[in-house]
């Protein structure tokens, strides 16, 4: 397949909208500032529908079958949170517009702020962080922001287990923390004796994920918290896998300090093909003061007659502000929705059942795969992508071939610490028959990777396309196009 | 909701396991703090869902049922059907971010045309797959300032016409640099072009920001403010309003090397506050330093053209704590969004809707100036908003105009002490002719109470 460029399907004098005339006395244009020229595309609605819809079929989605990414929790995305995320008094509020006629948006946010301090233990929350990454961000600057309050200069020191994801170092240096890294112990867990070494008076913090990229629950979790907190430490939670504690555990009980939640992970709001995601952060009580502004509040209390009237406030020490406005509000109305859908009983019964999928997988594949660490797991675990006696078959190869069986791979090469790494996190929303497919494919794999190994090597066979020069890509770097009809 | 799993097959799952109860899954739970009860309301079925949001939904009051006049940094454009059609679909918004593209060449092509777009609208090389808001992407251009000089140079200069908010983030973002911030705080008169600022540019300084129109509505050339950051060696970025570069310039023409924006008017619903999407844009020289996501062109092994996410080295995945930027998940499906609204504008389209904007805006701002007590603050050029003194004070004026079910301009005295009753208003394709006539006759008369 190659569907045509944009310029392709042009034709000069072609548009896919008109607008009504003016209805105004005409104004002359500034001089000296019009534009001559602006090279895009001339299309009518329905090659721009058709162009789209080609493409769109192009993709794997949730929407067509299992994609058990790990660390992604692609689970499915309710059809529910996209029709109320469109309702008109959602979507078309102006982010400046007087509380008095927003009390609706507001409201939904308080909830959510609440709810979400409840689920995580938490004493506030901040919604305005779009992303998992830029939650990090705001969390190692709360971190930054409650040292300095305290003039305790020296903490720079920021810790990240060798299994993190790759944003939390990325992070910490954009933050201008000094980033250490420590090493995991033989069951997977933070090493006590290497986090020790590293307790000084120089600690800014720790940022653990747990459960770890590995899909394993730390057993010292809080030893670890502890250790830090008297070295004078915080302790940052990455929220990415949330989805495995959901009303089983609540971090901020753990001793977690800071934690980011991604809406777009546990709470099925949609990936959109690379965002946007939302990532709210829940703090404990010493630290509500430095969140960012705005954060939704009661600003007037309501009786029996009137109801509270909700408006923005600014904590005392804030950190500042993240972003324009305050979040991805339509991903609010979305996460809002699902919780309110699962209630505290609903909740718990995702995170079993993540839990369930990934240990019944581990399970039926441990003995075809090699399995690093063999405990139970919580809503992922990784499996090594290579035979002895299969040495020229990669992980890479083995997640090209599943593409052949209509599977979208799992994670590969993450975590680093793992050999040939496959991260399968199957989510709570497959069913056994998604799940014993799933198992049955990488069955034939495995035995394909034995007996026809360039089968795999060759894969994808079946897809649009197959596998990519990368490195003309790279070499090259035709990042952009002329989208121009042709004369 | 939404797991399948009936009481049989978890019995069965259990015990292929060799479980007893799903409780045994969470043995390294700590127990005190196991199973926590958590204090929510109960399970609401979709029927009670969608009755709780649509009341939650109605009580706020939309801008089709009130008359909108607010900009400042987000818009009330016309957002096509087949936009809304399109990333409805849920091969797109149900896909994660393209790391395998033998099956996500639909995400990756509309990406591939997205950055084409965008570097034609700018008038730059090339753009990145998008950043989270007009605000960050700005904040990441101070990134990329700071990497290519190394963290050589440690002065930026913002102008005082650049977004409040923008600077505000701009400012969160980099406590751990040693970059220091002027320009908004040097002392530079606001009615100043941003040629004022060039006596602050010298060899320390690795970047200046200004903003194309300014957050006051007002439209600059920017030759001289670049030839003179270059003359001293450093970058000049802009934040410009999409919707502008349909008529006027772009910013590209006025050599300046980074171009950043808010991408919500490219038919993004409001919704309060977002998501939304920094656009950023810049030369071919600063590519390696760019943040985020960049798709580029190759073939497949099958001689097939095709899209991959490329220069990947850069990033966080890979860099870790050297990468460019910690930027993961951005506004993929957002992109997607603007990219079909500006295929469906079309380069005729696209000059008719700014058209439009900068008409009505004209004539609203004709007729504005000639109320009594109501002043523009400036005359220099503008394009669809601009800056209005008014007699009485911006809270007061908009607390009346509710009343006739007008949203009135942004109150800049929030943010500029010197511009209390000053009024920043914003007029697009979505105001009629009638809508200006009700916003003059109602400020003719609230002023007067």
């Amino acid at each position: 397949m190659t569907e045509p460029l944009m310029c392709e399907l042009s034709s000069v004098g072609r548009t896919g909208l008109r607008f009504p005339q003016s209805d105004v006395p005409e104004s002359a244009l500034p001089k000296g500032f019009e534009r001559e020229r602006l090279a895009w595309p001339e299309m009518s609605e329905v090659d721009v529908v058709r162009h789209f819809t080609r493409l769109s079929q192009y993709n794997y989605a949730i929407d067509k079958g299992m994609y058990p990414l790990g660390s992604c929790t692609m689970k499915y995305n309710p059809k529910i949170n996209e029709a109320v995320s469109r309702l008109p008094g959602f979507s078309m509020i102006h982010p400046l517009q007087p509380i008095e006629t927003v009390q609706g948006a507001l409201m939904l946010m308080y909830n959510l702020q609440e709810m979400l301090k409840e689920i995580g233990g938490f004493a506030g929350v901040t919604l305005q962080p779009a992303a998992g990454a830029h939650g990090e961000l705001t969390g190692i600057l709360i971190i930054r922001a409650f040292h300095a309050s305290r003039g305790d200069t020296k903490r720079t020191k920021i810790l990240i287990p060798d299994s993190a994801h790759g944003t939390n170092p990325a992070t910490s240096a954009m933050s201008g923390l000094d980033v250490v890294e420590l090493k995991s112990d033989p069951n997977g867990n933070v090493d006590l004796e290497a986090l020790k070494a590293e307790c000084d008076d120089t600690l800014a913090g720790l940022m653990l994920t747990n459960p770890n990229t590995l899909g394993l629950f730390d057993e010292h979790v809080k030893e670890v918290t502890k250790m830090v907190h008297e070295a004078g430490g915080l302790i940052y939670g990455d929220g990415a896998n949330m989805n495995a504690l959901l009303g089983i555990v609540r971090p901020g009980e753990l001793g977690v300090d800071i934690l980011h939640y991604n809406l777009h992970k546990t709470f099925s709001t949609p990936h959109g093909g690379g965002g946007p995601g939302s990532g709210p952060v829940g703090v404990v009580a010493d630290l509500v003061d430095f969140l960012p502004a705005p954060i939704v509040d009661i600003i007037e209390e309501g009786d029996e007659e009137m109801p509270p009237l909700f408006g923005f406030v600014t904590p005392e020490k804030t950190i500042g502000r993240v972003k324009a406005f305050q979040g991805h509000f339509s991903i609010m109305v979305r996460a809002y929705t699902y919780i309110r859908m699962n209630g505290p009983e609903g909740l718990r019964r995702i995170a079993e059942h993540a839990v369930l999928n990934a240990n019944y997988l581990m399970k039926l594949l441990k003995d075809i795969y090699h399995l690093p660490y063999d405990r139970i797991c919580m809503h992922e675990f990784v499996l090594e992508g290579q035979w002895d006696d299969a040495p020229d078959v990669h992980a890479l190869d083995i997640a090209k071939r599943m593409m052949d069986y209509d599977l979208h791979p799992p994670t590969n090469y993450f975590p680093l610490i793992v050999h040939e790494a496959l991260m399968i996190e199957p989510t709570e929303t497959e069913s056994i028959q998604s799940l014993d497919n799933f198992v049955d494919v990488m069955k034939k794999i495995a035995k394909e990777a034995h007996e026809t190994p360039e089968l795999l090597k060759e894969a994808p066979h079946n897809t649009p396309v197959g596998r990519l020069d990368e490195v003309k890509a790279a070499k090259d770097l035709v990042l952009t196009c002329n989208l121009e009809a042709k004369p | 909701m939404y797991v399948p799993h009936t009481e049989a097959e978890r019995e069965k799952m259990l015990s292929t396991i060799g479980l007893k109860s799903m409780e045994d899954l969470f043995q390294d739970v700590p127990a005190v703090e196991r199973f926590p009860d958590l204090r929510l309301d109960p399970p609401l079925t979709e029927m009670e869902a969608l009755e709780e949001l649509q009341d939650l939904a109605s009580s706020d009051e939309t801008t089709s049922e009130l008359v909108c006049f607010l900009g400042a940094g987000a818009y009330n454009h016309y957002v096509p059907s087949a936009v809304d059609a399109m990333i409805s679909r849920g091969e797109f918004y149900t896909a994660y971010t393209p790391y395998q593209p033998e099956i996500s060449q639909g995400t990756l092509q509309a990406i591939f045309e997205y950055q084409s777009l965008i570097s034609a609208l700018t008038g730059m090389d090339v753009s990145n797959a998008s950043h989270y808001d007009g605000a960050t992407a700005a904040a990441e251009a101070v990134s990329l300032a700071n990497a290519h000089f190394r963290g050589k140079r440690s002065k930026v200069i913002l102008s005082p016409a650049l977004n409040p908010q923008y600077r505000q983030t701009i400012r969160t973002y980099n406590p751990g640099t040693e970059l220091t911030f002027i320009g908004d705080n040097s002392g530079v008169a606001l009615d100043d072009s941003p040629e004022a600022l060039i006596p602050l540019i010298d060899k320390d300084t690795a970047l200046m920001i200004v903003q194309y129109p300014d957050f006051f509505g007002r439209v600059y050339d920017l030759s001289k403010l670049a030839e003179a950051a270059h003359a001293a060696g450093a970058l000049l970025a802009v934040s410009a309003y999409p919707i502008a570069l349909g008529l006027l310039k772009p910013p590209g023409e006025f050599d300046v090397d980074i171009v950043t924006g808010e991408g919500q008017p490219l038919g993004i619903p409001l919704s309060f506050g977002g998501p939304y999407l920094g656009f950023f844009a810049t030369k071919k020289d600063y590519l390696r330093k760019i943040a985020g996501r960049l798709v580029g062109e190759t073939v497949d092994n099958r001689g097939q053209r095709a899209y991959v996410l490329t220069l990947t080295a850069r990033e966080q995945h890979i860099r870790r704590e050297r990468a460019t930027s910690n930027i993961c998940t951005n506004q993929g499906l957002i992109a997607l969004a603007t990219t079909i609204y500006m295929s469906l504008l079309g380069k005729n389209g696209f000059k008719e809707v700014a058209n439009l904007n900068y008409q009505k805006a004209h004539y609203a701002a004709k007729r504005l100036s000639e109320l009594e007590g109501f002043e523009l603050w400036s005359d220099e050029p503008f394009f669809n908003e601009f800056t209005l003194r008014c007699p009485i004070p911006v809270a007061k004026l908009n607390e009346s105009l509710l009343e006739y079910g007008i949203v009135g301009g942004y109150d800049l005295g929030l943010d500029y002490p010197q511009l209390s009753d000053h009024m920043l208003l914003a007029f697009t394709e979505m105001n009629s002719k009638d809508d200006i006539d009700l916003l003059v006759e109602a400020l003719a008369e609230v002023s007067h109470d």
